[in-house]
């Protein structure tokens, strides 16, 4: 697979409980998986943001569009708000590695955090279509900051819905009410997308029930297409060495139980080529 | 008619005017989905280092105003890897390669200097002295005119071949003509110019600095003018010195300021985060730029600046 970079022509913005729902534009991109992320161009080619900014894929249709959800909450993102229907960005997609569907009919839980959503509703789909099962905890701050709960209840088997307020749902985190999911249904695999402290809590707990869990994550990044060794995080390799890898071409998927998440925002001491006693 | 935008770097012939810069675009492979690499004038390696290393703990990296700025640490595979896995993909694909090479101390300099020196398709080798991402900022090479010249003089020893060096310089310094001098003297083919300068953001939530590194190199079109600066100083001085200029560059107008200032050929860095086919863009852009004002060339503007 090779990612492409386009200008697309913005189709629709949609303001969506706390979030924007953006569709663009893309009759030239190739075949979009759940997982996928796009890089795209924001402030326009002499505006002061230079780095691209990361959007896990929403939706596709191949050959024609793709979808985005987001929230304007800096300087990249409140720009890209202030776009309209017709206007044109610049957007590199697909990218990154997708979440791995299972071969045999199994049963899966799918968890996010806020408008780690996004990607969910692409999965579940994928995985109904392999005939698994597909329950699905949705998390949030607040009501406002859920994303996607009456879409992902028409293409799930169960929908468990928590905010840390109490304003929707269960009054507490995904992690409240995950561990007792994955019992009454058997789960196998745990798909998460969301902050990073949550899918750390969602990674050990699937672990310590028994099932899989790949897990989206959301570093930092500046350019999307793996130049800028920016967005690194220490994963165990097949080998068993940990290295910092990329996470927007190593991941952003990756097994939750090879992401040392304790270390993250470190170096630590038995990763590849760590700083030497006496040396860097 | 078109503009003849071939150029020269010493004795390194360049096809095209744009090279990237180092550590923006890893060893190249990655920007071969926006375009052809050998089309470039060059690809200038992410600088390489004897052993593997990790880098520095994240965040690695904050956007500033027109800029950004790194502590990324020179993360790397080591020499060997490199070697087997990053110049044989860049000499496979025809790609002219200029090697950045940097070193804890003047020895590792010398080491990864003997063994380059043995490795063919290499078509230029770049002393990086200046990264500022070392654990001891007083290790910053360049930032001395003695350290520079001692590095230089140490790679030079061994480097039994015609493939130019260049010095990679730092703006953090109070003469860069000085270093320019003392490094030209120790033996380099041309100077690249210029590294980040040394910077930090602090982030008043946490009231801490905002990068794991706590200081970081500040790149991007907020140091443009330090660069076109610095160039023109160091040209003003050795006329005849050859530069790879670099600094914030992201149109071929901007490309055009630093030919005009004084460099024979510009790389492209931060620019390639933001939009990863800027070097062959560029490079069309600067085209039409110097077209736009009736040059048949761009080796008729090289230092143009200076005679006005």
């Amino acid at each position: 697979m090779s990612a492409q970079q386009l200008n697309c022509t913005i189709r629709s913005m949609t303001p969506v409980g706390g979030y924007l729902h953006m569709i663009v534009e893309s009759p030239d991109i190739a075949k979009v998986q759940p997982g996928h992320f796009a890089a795209l161009a924001v402030g326009g080619p002499s505006g002061a943001t230079l780095l691209r900014r990361a959007f896990s894929i929403h939706k596709s249709t191949t050959g024609e569009s793709l979808e985005f959800i987001f929230a304007p909450h800096g300087p990249g993102t409140q720009w890209l708000a202030t776009q309209r229907a017709g206007d044109v960005i610049d957007i590199i997609a697909p990218l990154g590695k997708p979440f791995i569907l299972p071969k045999q009919p199994i049963s899966c839980v799918l968890v996010a955090g806020g408008y780690g959503a996004a990607p969910m509703e692409l999965l579940a789909i994928e995985l109904r279509a392999r005939n698994c099962r597909v329950d699905v905890v949705l998390g949030a701050a607040t009501q406002e900051k859920l994303f996607g709960v009456l879409d992902l209840k028409a293409v799930s088997d169960s929908l468990i819905v928590t905010t840390d307020d109490g304003t929707s749902g269960v009054r507490g985190r995904v992690t409240d009410v995950l561990a007792e999911v994955i019992t009454k249904n058997n789960s196998q695999a745990v798909y998460a997308c969301g902050p990073m402290p949550m899918l750390a809590a969602v990674a050990k707990m699937s672990q310590a029930n028994g099932a899989f869990s790949q897990c989206a994550v959301e570093e930092s990044m500046a350019c999307g297409i793996g130049v800028c060794m920016t967005c690194v995080l220490p994963i165990i390799g097949d080998d068993g060495v940990t290295r910092m890898a990329r996470s927007c071409v190593d991941g952003p998927v990756f097994r939750g139980d090879r992401v040392r998440w304790d270390d993250v925002d470190t170096i630590p001491s038995d990763v590849f080529g760590a700083p030497q006693p006496g040396g860097h | 008619m078109s503009v003849d935008l071939t150029t020269s770097l010493g004795s390194l012939e360049l096809s095209a005017p744009t090279l990237t810069a180092s550590g923006c675009a890893a060893a190249g492979r990655e920007l071969a989905q926006f375009g052809d690499v050998s089309s470039l004038g060059a690809v200038v390696t992410k600088s390489i280092m004897m052993e593997p290393r990790s880098g520095r703990a994240t965040p690695r990296m904050a956007e500033t105003p027109s800029g950004m700025l790194n502590s990324i640490g020179l993360q790397g595979p080591g020499i060997e890897a490199f070697l087997e896995k990053d110049l044989s993909w860049l000499t496979q694909n025809n790609v002219t390669t200029i090697v950045s090479i940097a070193g804890n101390n003047v020895d590792e300099f010398g080491d990864l200097a003997r063994i380059l020196a043995r490795v063919p398709g290499i078509a230029g080798l770049e002393v990086n002295i200046s990264c500022p991402n070392v654990e001891s900022r007083g290790q910053v090479f360049a930032c001395n005119p003695v350290s520079a010249a001692q590095v230089i003089k140490t790679v030079r020893s061994v480097w039994h071949s015609d493939v130019p060096i260049f010095a990679k310089l730092s703006p953090d310094v109070t003469d860069i003509v000085e270093i320019a001098h003392s490094v030209v003297e120790a033996g380099v083919a041309g100077v690249s110019m210029i590294n980040t300068l040394l910077g930090m953001v602090i982030d008043v939530d946490k009231m801490k600095p905002m990068l794991g590194g706590r200081t970081g190199g500040l790149s991007g079109p907020a140091i443009r003018p330090v660069a076109v600066r610095a160039i023109y100083q160091v040209h003003a001085a050795l006329p005849n010195l050859p530069i790879l200029g670099m600094g914030g560059i992201r149109t071929g107008h901007d490309a055009l300021e630093f030919i005009a200032a004084g460099a024979s050929a510009v790389s492209i860095g931060t620019a390639v985060f933001g939009d990863p086919s800027a070097p062959w863009r560029i490079a069309t852009e600067l085209g039409q730029e110097l077209q736009a004002r009736g040059y048949d060339s761009l080796r008729e503007v090289i230092g143009l600046a200076h005679r006005n």
